[in-house]
Order: C-alpha cells, then sequence, then structure tokens
C-alpha cells in the first residue's frame, strides 16, 4: 500500500505462480475462466470495451462492479477500470516469466472524492462507515 | 477480519451504544446528561456504554468542573473505512482461488 498523490492510494499483491505467462493470461480474460476464480462477467480483451463483473453473495445482495478496458498486452500486461460503490479504481495485471513460471503482480490504484471529509465531516464519516460496513459484509461469503 | 475491527463491531452491535455514539457523531460534544436525557435508559447505563466506547476509541472524554463532556472520535473507524485493507483481503483470497483454477487447468 503506499500513496501517490494527494488522496491516491493503491493496493498491490504479488505473487510467484508456478504457471507459464500465458495460461495465467488465458485465466485472466477468458469470461468462463474469470468467472471462476473473480467474478461473473462479460469482459472482452479490447481496449474499450466496457463490462461487469457480478456477484451475489447473498441471496438478497447483488455486487456489480462496472469496468471498462484500458490495456491489453497479450500475456503482459492488463488492465481495466473498476468502479464500485463511492470507489473509481484501475486494476493493473503485470506477468514478468521467471525461470519457473511467472511473477503476478495486481495493482489496484483508487481515490475516493469523499476520502478527505470521512475525517473532517462526522455525517460524511458515518454515511461512509455504513456503506463500507456494507462492503466488510460482502466479503464474509 | 483484523481484530480491530472485531472491536468496532462489537462495540457498535448494542443498539443503544450505537444510538449513543450516532448523536455524538451529528451533535457534537455532549455531557452524560444531555445524552441520558434522550437515551431512554439511566445515567449509570449511558456511562457504562461510554466506557466501552471509550476502551474502543470511539469516544473522547473531556472533564470540566464537575461534569465530564464525551465526543466522537472518528478516525476511530479508520480499520472499517480503509478501503485498501478490505481490497488486500479481497484480492489475496481471489489470488488463491486463481491458484486453484491453475491447478485444474493442468488436469
Amino acid at each position: 500500500m503506499s500513496g501517490t498523490a494527494a488522496g491516491m492510494r493503491s493496493v498491490v499483491v504479488e505473487r510467484e505462480i508456478p504457471h507459464p505467462p500465458d495460461k495465467i493470461w488465458r485465466a485472466l480474460t477468458q469470461p468462463h475462466l474469470i468467472e471462476e476464480w473473480l467474478m461473473r462477467n462479460d469482459f472482452e480483451p479490447i481496449v474499450g470495451h466496457r463490462f461487469n463483473l457480478r456477484r451475489n453473495p447473498k441471496p438478497d445482495l447483488n455486487i456489480v462492479v462496472d469496468c471498462r478496458v484500458l490495456v491489453v498486452e497479450p500475456n503482459k500486461t492488463l488492465s481495466y477500470t473498476w468502479t464500485a460503490y463511492d470507489l473509481k479504481s484501475v486494476v493493473t495485471w503485470t506477468l514478468t516469466p521467471t525461470s519457473t513460471g511467472t511473477r503476478l503482480r495486481m495493482e489496484q490504484s483508487g481515490f475516493r472524492p469523499d476520502q478527505k471529509q470521512a475525517y473532517g465531516g462526522a455525517s460524511a464519516g458515518w454515511r461512509q462507515f455504513l456503506a463500507n460496513l456494507e462492503q466488510v459484509l460482502t466479503r464474509i461469503d | 477480519m483484523t481484530n480491530a475491527q472485531d472491536v468496532l463491531f462489537r462495540t457498535l452491535a448494542d443498539p443503544t451504544r450505537r444510538a449513543l455514539f450516532e448523536r455524538l457523531c451529528r451533535e457534537g460534544e455532549k455531557t452524560v446528561g444531555a445524552l441520558t436525557a434522550r437515551a431512554g435508559v439511566s445515567q449509570p447505563a449511558v456511562s457504562k456504554h461510554l466506557g466501552v466506547l471509550k476502551q474502543a476509541g470511539l469516544v473522547r472524554d473531556r472533564h470540566e468542573g464537575r461534569q465530564t463532556h464525551y465526543s466522537a472520535q472518528l478516525g476511530a473507524l479508520a480499520p472499517l473505512i480503509d478501503w485498501t485493507s478490505q481490497m488486500a483481503g479481497f484480492w489475496q483470497s481471489r489470488f488463491d482461488h486463481l491458484e486453484d483454477l491453475l491447478k485444474r487447468m493442468d488436469q
């Protein structure tokens, strides 16, 4: 996690994976495979393509993430916007071949417009708390 | 869920306690007496709830003469508000699923 600019923050997850880049690329870009590890989707590896990621962790809870493809460099880089709730972010996948497979890096950088006010205004902070409580609950699936 | 989140959820799970905290968020600093007047419970009960909120870091007290004033500490909600920590947990679990899938793709 690092701050790159005022109000801008990012999450980085990086792993050495014992599989070649082209195979990981398939899992990152083929809708039926994406669904198996991420969410239901209508992804297409075309720059500018808009798609949704969806899941129903509970019967009455429907999560939809709005996305748009930004970068497609087969077996190397995949990037798309990720907008959900009040979080606008960009998710970038980077695949680097290693002697044993691939170093896979995911960086999500984002900016939440009301982030600053969360600590300044009581009502904004409270509203955000509830929105985030909802997000935390959706993770318990 | 982290320990800090456990404490916050446990503390705010009680409706009376949550109402006291919400009121301090909305209306700013209040004395125990002022909070009791609209809490629907006795002053010792209000004091006890405020003690629990204070332990969780959700309120701060300030003594002035014989009165104790309480105010909300919104910074204590940071473990819940920080989207980066939430998403980090989300992505770690997705990476686990991805690795499982890659193993299955071999077969």
